[in-house]
């Protein structure tokens, strides 16, 4: 029973942060586009499409932070330390960027609004960024010493792979953001945006190209592991299937399917990634023996079992209510006022 | 007291770029406290404003649906955006505050993520969700839902703020007062479960940490309610003065008549009922801390020696070479407050902790002098605390004496009659009394966490032995800067939104000019032509 428990919070905190992906990456998406369209009220149109739900969208990441404080204590604090300059940036960037969406639409003069908008894209842009460049770290593993310490600073985190997953994020979010457009807008702005979706897509799908290709010659335990747990084939195909039916639903004007298949292709991804990486939470490279895994950074199973029933409790909540936000929100934006 | 060394690790590529910490020569300790003590009062100034004005929003909302009159409609609508406001920002400050758990304070996070996590992912689960997937309703719903459910969403906004409320002042409470759990030592894999007593030495960092052993111990720890029923009330001050200023102004300045005049009732009732329910709750949450925290109080009253009778100092400072304080002081107070019996000694710091604390914690003194000399670092900085709590004490009276006045004119028909100068004034001390909460607030947060140092966990863990220990002093100094630029600009932004919100006022009513200066609402009657 023990070991289930470490295994069910794996995957919840993966839950969580994929359900992150999906949702504050659309409209982080939507702020990597924004300064392509070049409209006043075509950009007010995009912050409106995000506003009653970007707020939302960034509490999964303090609930997903707050499960892998509670789950993996040990592993918590050792990226937060590790990571402690990009992790500070992105805190800068997502704040920066909340003012922006706050402050843009206040003023009607032409540089108020330019440099809110260049906050907004660039806040978002780099905030997408930095959360690609953290997991391609996590995912080709970090010199953890003995204590689980990350002394980084003898170790670039601005790595060649982890650089190439920041921008494939940016790229997938902006592709996400902009199918997520689609759905709610209408007329002259969607018609423009609908022109860069064959872009946008082609531009995505050659990077998740190129990053598996790295991922399978660069990263030496992924191979080996994919062959001892076949699964993980299953998963991946599926993921890439998924992701290359967004241009079909697209073409065919199914543009809610396109954005379903684009949450689902980030959840097989986020599951592709979980499957090969179990039961690491960080894996140390050179030194496999230092890595935190599920077991030995886990929280007690007393308080697994805890945390099990406040979320047995508070997730079929929070699923329900965000489901009928969403519903309610439902259908094409207007300018709102409240 | 530091038992290791944080700058173990300090090869920092930023710090070979830009040595801050040789300018400033601060300790890291030093600074990753002053960053979190920036960013958590920063933070700290919107969570009471969300929960106050949840409440409002409640009230006034509630009064709509039962009398079906629009001025509520209308009242719940203008406090609806506000609320917005202050809330958004409390949700990008606040996610500052759950990083630098782990970005600042690892060797903490690793030491009580047992307990600590469970609660901080409560408030996750209940009380943001709930929030931010309600608040979206309550914003923007007003023509997507009928009044009933849109009713229910202001009710389960107000509801998930103050289950925030619960869940981070059960953690924080914890900290105060630990209860629930025992401590185990891991070496080498090997789980050791140690006894009650035992107490944390050098070799026990980093290999040891507080594991749950009760669940609901833990959350109803000696303090955690004490201090929820005063935390609550701190917040429906800050909300319900909020709503008492605004309207307030509106009042003076002759806007949005029958609005101002309405909201303005509704706030000040709603900041009665809060203010005179602080008055107990703050004697339970003292008194709490008299049992719980005898160093803290003493530091609070800046009580050096144990006396029977003790004085309750009302304004004053302490002078801490020659270990006394100066103050005006009520005779017999502080007995009668603690223990209610005047005769009742009060222990003070000369005496706290007692001989035997410190020669468990350091067998090799043995001398009166080296006692004397340990039992200094176990105390607060004594002169922050007490001035800290006592601006608390002064500005909540001052509030309390407002309310009940206010609350006198009011029953008298006085407090709407701008012509006459009496009332005029008392609105303009409304109109401030804003800042009375937030000052409260924020003294009173200092007070109870300067007031438990050395500790982080009160007897266990050291907040010189919580930091993070991969982190240096240049990063720390770094983050601040970026934090001390983004607040400035959010604080911009809230004031400068706040005024455009109140300059526009609520719906459904004619736009007008502002009627009368400020020099005008002081000096003379008629309003400017």
């Amino acid at each position: 029973m023990d070991a289930y428990l470490n295994i069910i919070w794996f995957f919840i905190v993966g839950a969580l942060f994929t359900g992150y992906a999906m949702l504050d990456g659309f409209d982080l998406g939507v702020g990597v586009l924004h300064l392509f369209v070049r409209k006043d009220e075509h950009r007010r149109l995009l912050l409106n499409a995000i506003g009653p739900v970007w707020d939302g969208n960034e509490v999964w990441l303090v609930v997903g932070g707050g499960a892998l404080l509670a789950a993996f204590p040990e592993a918590y604090a050792t990226v937060f330390s590790g990571f402690y300059i990009p992790f500070i940036l992105l805190l800068f960037t997502l704040i920066f960027r909340a003012v922006a969406i706050e402050f843009r639409s206040k003023e009607v003069w032409a540089w108020w609004r330019q440099t809110w908008d260049i906050a907004f894209s660039l806040g978002s842009i780099l905030s997408a960024f930095i959360i690609g460049v953290a997991m391609g770290n996590v995912v080709q593993g970090v010199p953890l010493d003995e204590h689980f310490e990350l002394p980084y600073r003898e170790f670039n985190l601005l790595n060649p792979y982890a650089l190439a997953l920041g921008g494939t994020t940016v790229l997938m979010f902006a592709m996400h953001g902009a199918i997520y457009i689609l759905l709610k807008t209408e007329g002259e702005l969607q018609a423009i945006v609908r022109g860069w979706i064959p872009y946008l897509i082609g531009a995505f799908l050659a990077a998740y190209a190129i990053f598996n290709v790295w991922t399978l010659v660069h990263v030496p335990y992924v191979w080996p592991t994919a062959i001892a747990r076949p699964w993980i084939f299953v998963v991946a195909i599926m993921g890439m299937l998924v992701i290359l039916n967004i241009p079909r639903e697209i073409y065919k004007g199914r543009e809610f399917i396109a954005f379903l298949s684009s949450c689902a292709g980030m959840g097989l991804m986020m599951a592709t990634f979980g499957l090969t990486y179990y039961p690491y939470m960080l894996l140390s490279t050179p030194h496999p023996e230092n890595s935190l895994t599920i077991f030995n950074a886990a929280s007690t199973t007393k308080t697994l079992g805890i945390l099990l029933l406040i979320a047995g409790i508070g997730v079929p909540l929070v699923l329900s209510y965000t489901i009928s936000i969403y519903y309610i929100f439902r259908g094409k934006t207007k300018t709102l006022h409240y | 007291m530091h038992r290791w060394s944080p700058q173990e690790y300090n090869v920092s590529p930023l710090a070979s770029v830009i040595r801050f910490s040789t300018i400033t020569n601060m300790t890291v300790e030093t600074l990753a406290r002053a960053q979190f003590a920036f960013t958590i009062m920063f933070h700290y100034i919107y969570p009471p404003l969300t929960i106050g004005l949840g409440m409002t929003l409640v009230i006034m909302e509630g009064l709509w649906l039962k009398t079906g009159n629009t001025l509520y409609h209308n009242m719940a609508r203008f406090w609806t955006r506000i609320f917005a406001l202050t809330f958004s920002i409390g949700v990008a400050t606040g996610i500052v505050m759950e990083f630098e758990f782990g970005t600042n304070w690892a060797s903490y996070s690793r030491f009580v993520g047992d307990i600590f996590g469970s609660v901080l992912a409560s408030e996750g689960l209940f009380a943001f969700f709930l929030e931010s997937g309600f608040l979206a309703l309550l914003l923007f719903g007003w023509d997507k839902v009928g009044p009933r459910l849109h009713f229910f969403s202001t009710c389960m906004v107000a509801l998930g703020s103050h289950f925030s409320a619960l869940w981070i002042v059960v953690a924080n409470s914890w900290m105060q007062t630990p209860a629930g759990f025992h401590l185990e030592k891991i070496v080498n894999g090997q789980h050791t479960i140690l006894p009650p007593d035992h107490i944390i030495t050098a070799d026990d960092l980093g290999s040891m940490r507080a594991v749950v052993d009760d669940f609901w111990a833990m959350v109803f720890n000696p303090s955690s309610m004490d201090r929820l029923a005063h935390t609550l009330m701190g917040a429906w001050m800050a909300g319900a003065f909020l709503v008492v200023s605004i309207s307030a102004f509106y009042v003076l300045t002759k806007r949005h008549k029958e609005f101002a005049q309405a909201s303005l009732k509704v706030g000040l009732g709603f900041a009665t009922v809060a203010t005179c329910l602080q008055m107990v709750c703050a004697d339970a949450t003292a008194r709490g801390v008299v049992v719980n925290q005898p160093i803290k109080l003493a530091a609070m009253e800046g009580v050096f020696h144990t006396q029977a009778y003790a004085p309750m100092n009302v304004v004053g400072f302490v002078d801490m070479k020659t270990e006394t304080d100066h103050a005006i002081a009520v005779p017999g107070m502080l007995s009668f407050l603690c223990y209610h019996d005047f005769s009742k000694p009060v222990s003070g710091l000369l005496d706290l902790p007692p001989d035997a604390y410190i020669q468990a914690r350091h067998p090799e003194a043995t001398t009166p002098e080296q006692l004397t000399t340990l039992r200094k670092t176990y105390w607060p900085y004594v002169p922050l605390v007490f001035q800290a709590y006592h601006l608390m004490i002064a500005v909540g009276s001052a509030l309390f004496g407002l309310v009940i006045v206010s609350c006198f004119f009011w029953w008298k028909g006085w407090l709407f009659n701008t012509d006459w100068w009496v009332s005029r004034w008392l609105l303009i001390a409304l109109v401030f009394s804003v800042l009375g909460p937030q000052i409260c607030n924020e003294a009173g947060w200092m007070t109870a966490e300067a007031g438990r140092q050395p500790w982080i966990v009160y007897n266990l863990l050291r907040t010189s032995e919580a930091m993070s220990k991969v982190v240096t002093a240049d990063e720390i100094i770094f983050s601040l800067i970026l934090f001390a630029f983004v607040y400035a600009l959010l604080f911009m932004v809230f004031i400068y939104l706040l005024t455009r919100k109140i300059q526009h006022g609520p719906d459904s009513e004619e736009h007008e000019e502002m009627t009368q200066s400020w020099k005008d609402i002081i000096n003379h009657d008629a309003p400017r032509t």
